[in-house]
């Protein structure tokens, strides 16, 4: 049976693209934001997992306002990644795996979660930038990918405790896919950060730290916080933490944090990345 | 006709939600700005951006915002920032220069405000 072995968080800032193209590990501006990798990087290479399942919001690349799935699922065997219009650069297509992303499909409506399924997905920053980060060298130990977007574009966007649920619901459904696979989550995107209105360049580090505290220790917690709370509290694009919320509902109860950093500010972000170790 | 239920933001100060209602009066300014995901699009918007605005049916109001580059204006206008940060591309502004215009401070007075906040 598949075998979900962790969860990865990072942001995905498009900036991250281009310092990542520009080779700025040790520029003083990066090198905090950049040393939080390579334990991922060491752990992965160590555990070697087949699938990644890639958490992100959707940008403006695939989706536009005159269709906006709350849930979209890809299920394609490849992802492109194209322009979004400010010269990041172009990543190749990253391989899919449809079989799994329809046993995936087939058991989240079963479960009621009546999400979107798209045998086209072209992937944005918001996918691009963790897969060049946990996997640089794009290596025959990259993993096949299963993108998950969640619309954090246009409210109504979905509450705390439906992205908690929803992980569930996908993590019981990878866990009952016959293949012995090593499976890890990523959720991507956050932490604190605002773009838009005069509250433009808002971050909120103890609202941060806490997240990151809880989303280990105390999961159910978060999902008392109501939306407009995140809004207040981790700005107005801080709603991608959303997209963490996933990654931890498909996650067994109890995990290992086994590397975390924080760091601001990254473009106009709390940037926070983690690895939580499913417990055996 | 106005849907007042759906504004359930007005208690964060500086913050304009994009929900229903916003969505509803920036359809065609948004849909604007999604178009520059491709080149030729940019371009054409560069080489007649009156013509371009016309093509996409913005408003008036719409149209003076984008004719300012007043961010705010356009958001104001029912501009959503994921595209809208399509069109700031257009002209190289960074999500620092558009945070700056928007709380009037220069870049690098804001980028010392999103330094400042980490220490």
């Amino acid at each position: 049976m598949a075998k979900i072995i962790g969860g990865l968080t990072t942001s995905h800032i498009p900036a991250v693209g281009n310092a990542i193209a520009n080779k700025l590990y040790d520029d003083p501006y990066w090198k905090p934001f950049f040393d939080g990798y390579p334990p991922i990087r060491q752990w992965l290479g160590d555990h070697k997992p087949e699938v990644a399942i890639v958490i992100y919001n959707d940008h403006g690349l695939a989706f536009f306002l005159n269709q906006m799935p709350t849930f979209a699922i890809g299920a394609a065997r490849e992802y492109c990644n194209a322009d979004e219009g400010w010269g990041i650069p172009v990543m190749p297509p990253y391989p899919g795996y449809p079989e799994l992303s329809w046993h995936i499909i087939e058991h989240m409506v079963a479960n009621e979660f009546d999400i979107t399924s798209c045998q086209e997905l072209p992937v944005d920053h918001g996918f691009t930038v963790p897969m060049q980060l946990f996997w640089p060298d794009r290596g025959p130990d990259m993993p096949r990918v299963i993108p998950v977007s969640a619309n954090t574009v246009q409210h109504p966007i979905p509450t705390l405790k439906r992205a908690y649920d929803f992980g569930k619901a996908m993590g019981d459904a990878i866990r009952a896919w016959p293949d012995d696979i090593n499976v890890v989550v990523l959720g991507t995107g956050g932490l604190s950060h605002q773009l838009d209105g005069q509250r433009a360049g808002f971050i909120n580090k103890k609202f941060d730290e806490m997240c990151m505290e809880k989303i280990v220790t105390d999961p159910l917690a978060l999902t008392k916080i109501s939306r407009v709370e995140l809004v207040r509290e981790a700005g107005a694009q801080g709603t991608e933490f959303l997209m963490w919320m996933m990654m931890r509902g498909a996650l067994s109860e109890k995990v290992n944090p086994i590397s975390e950093n924080y760091h601001i500010p990254i473009s106009n972000t709390g940037a926070g990345t983690m690895l939580l170790e499913c417990a055996a | 006709m106005e849907i007042m239920t759906f504004d359930h933001h007005i208690d964060i100060p500086g913050t304009t939600l994009f929900d229903g209602r916003q969505a509803m009066k920036g359809y065609q300014l948004n849909k604007m700005c999604y178009s520059f995901n491709h080149k030729e699009n940019r371009e054409a918007f560069k080489a007649d951006p009156e013509a371009y605005m016309e093509k996409y049916k913005l408003s008036e109001v719409q149209k003076d915002a984008v004719r300012s580059l007043n961010v705010l204006k356009m958001i104001e206008a029912g501009g959503n920032i994921y595209y809208l940060a399509k069109l700031a591309g257009i002209f190289g502004l960074s999500v620092q220069d558009v945070g700056a215009q928007q709380t009037g401070m220069t870049t690098e007075e804001f980028k010392a405000k999103l330094k400042a906040q980490g220490e």
